[in-house]
């Protein structure tokens, strides 16, 4: 049997697409920046990125600017779109089954991760104390979603096998916050297209762990502890799994 | 190198009677949203913020349709007045110049999520709730942290509490984007005061029934 991860020699230094993906959505347009302030506008733009941007994400890449400038102004008090066209229902075309195996993948990624990152020993003190906390909590929740998988009666996906360039500290603790980042993201880009209540309630106790890991390494990074400001932004299905697909040697 | 992280690992979720200094909390108004923030504060000061979710999904649990949206917004709105007003006033207590600036931007974003709230309640055909009359300790740094902590954890508990009442999709994505900042807020909160980030694997809330046998006696309906 294959290990189930592997170091590798080192690919050009740090996270790159992900980190960037996750710390300044730029693949979305600069949204807060675009919305030129205001929380209504920054709001508005985070419901027309998770919420209107129709059913199917998987096809779907960033909702075009406009898009977004029309909901934005929407949004605004007294705009001109006092009354919203009805958006199409998230929770329409896929399954809490797909999300929560979605989840699942992330989650072998980030429990992966940890593993090698200790393996690796490029830690001591408190950071190795806190990447030790953070592997236990993705093991957690590991544990968590495919027990949610098997009991909405599905069936779990298989773990990869993984690779991750761990050739320094600092490169670590870069691909650490970009994964972690990414994963809020994630959950946050699922969180209104679950159909179980159950389903929700768990992904959102995990959401926020997520988000807590990943404030926890904006930090020990010298970064803000919320990178995108008093809105958290959600990344679609397609974005996260495209930017993470380099981790992934087979499946 | 960073220091250790103290001793007191227990989870944000884990029930315990300890004074977090919510209980100097004062929440003055006559509104639906003061009176649920006051039976909020009472759960998680009797129980730690773990509580406050099934709390909150329980009393917001009333209604149906848009108007319960509305209500939930209401509900978020009022603990977000909370939140705002806790760090404005911090910026007058005597505080290192770190956790000033951290009051500051937290203070910030909190302000935001007022205005976001206040809005899409507005869009929803709601009412926004006024800010309730509210007061705090006058404290030294230290508590404010703890504070300040207990605010973010029951903030965190509150928005997950109640985002399984929402029925609209676009108002539960609001709610998930503002609960993952106060999540990251509650980390780098127990950070500053030497504690482990994320010392347990999920912000589950507590199970209901404990919860509101332990708050009935506490809270008049």
């Amino acid at each position: 049997m294959m290990p189930q991860s592997t170091r590798q020699t080192p690919e050009p230094e740090g996270p790159s697409a992900l980190e960037e993906l996750a710390r300044d959505p730029a693949s979305r347009k600069g949204f807060l920046r675009m919305a030129g302030g205001g929380a209504a506008g920054a709001l508005a733009l985070v419901l027309s990125a998770c919420g209107g941007g129709g059913g199917d994400q998987k096809g779907g890449g960033s909702p075009a600017a406009g898009d977004a400038r029309r909901q934005r102004d929407q949004a605004r008090p007294g705009g001109a779109g006092a009354t919203r066209e009805p958006s199409p229902d998230p929770r329409e075309g896929t399954s809490d089954e797909e999300i929560l195996n979605y989840a699942l993948k992330l989650e072998y990624l980030d429990t992966a991760f940890y593993a090698a990152v200790i393996e690796a020993d490029l830690f001591r003190g408190a950071d190795l104390d806190m990447l030790r906390r953070f592997r236990e909590n993705e093991r957690a929740h590991l544990q968590a979603v495919t027990a949610m998988i098997e009991k909405v009666g599905g069936t779990p996906v298989k773990r990869p096998k993984t690779k991750f360039p761990l050739s320094s500290p600092g490169g670590a603790l870069r691909l650490a916050a970009a994964l972690e980042n990414a994963g809020a993201a994630a959950y946050l880009g699922q969180a209104n297209r679950i159909r179980s209540k159950e389903v929700l309630a768990a992904a959102l106790s995990i959401h926020t762990v997520e988000a807590r890991h990943a404030a926890a390494l904006n930090g020990r990074l010298g970064r803000p502890t919320a990178p995108t400001g008093s809105f958290a932004q959600p990344l679609t299905m397609e974005e996260v799994l495209t930017n993470t697909q380099r981790f992934i040697v087979s499946t | 190198m960073r220091r250790s992280y103290r001793k007191d690992h227990r989870a944000p979720s884990a029930p315990r009677f300890v004074d977090s200094g919510l209980a100097a909390v004062e929440v003055r108004g006559v509104t639906r949203s003061a009176f649920l923030l006051r039976s909020t504060l009472a759960a998680g000061t009797l129980l730690g913020a773990g509580a406050v979710g099934p709390f909150v999904g329980r009393a917001l649990a009333q209604k149906g349709g848009r108007s319960a949206d509305v209500d939930v917004l209401n509900f978020a709105l009022t603990l977000e007045y909370l939140e705002t007003a806790f760090y404005d006033r911090a910026l007058k207590l005597p505080l290192s110049a770190e956790v000033r600036g951290l009051a500051r931007t937290f203070g910030e974003h909190e302000r935001e999520h007022i205005e976001a709230l206040r809005d899409t309640i507005d869009q929803l055909g709601g009412d926004p709730v006024q800010a309730p009359e509210l007061s705090f300790p006058r404290t030294r740094e230290a508590a404010f942290l703890r504070l300040a902590q207990t605010l973010e954890e029951t903030g965190v508990s509150a928005y997950n509490g109640a985002a399984t009442r929402i029925e609209s999709a676009e108002v539960l994505a609001a709610a998930g984007s503002i609960v993952q900042v106060e999540a990251r807020h509650a980390a780098a909160i127990r950070l500053q005061r030497g504690l482990e980030p994320a010392p347990e694997p999920t912000d589950e809330s507590l199970d209901m029934e404990r919860v509101l046998e332990a708050i009935d006696p506490f809270v008049k309906s």
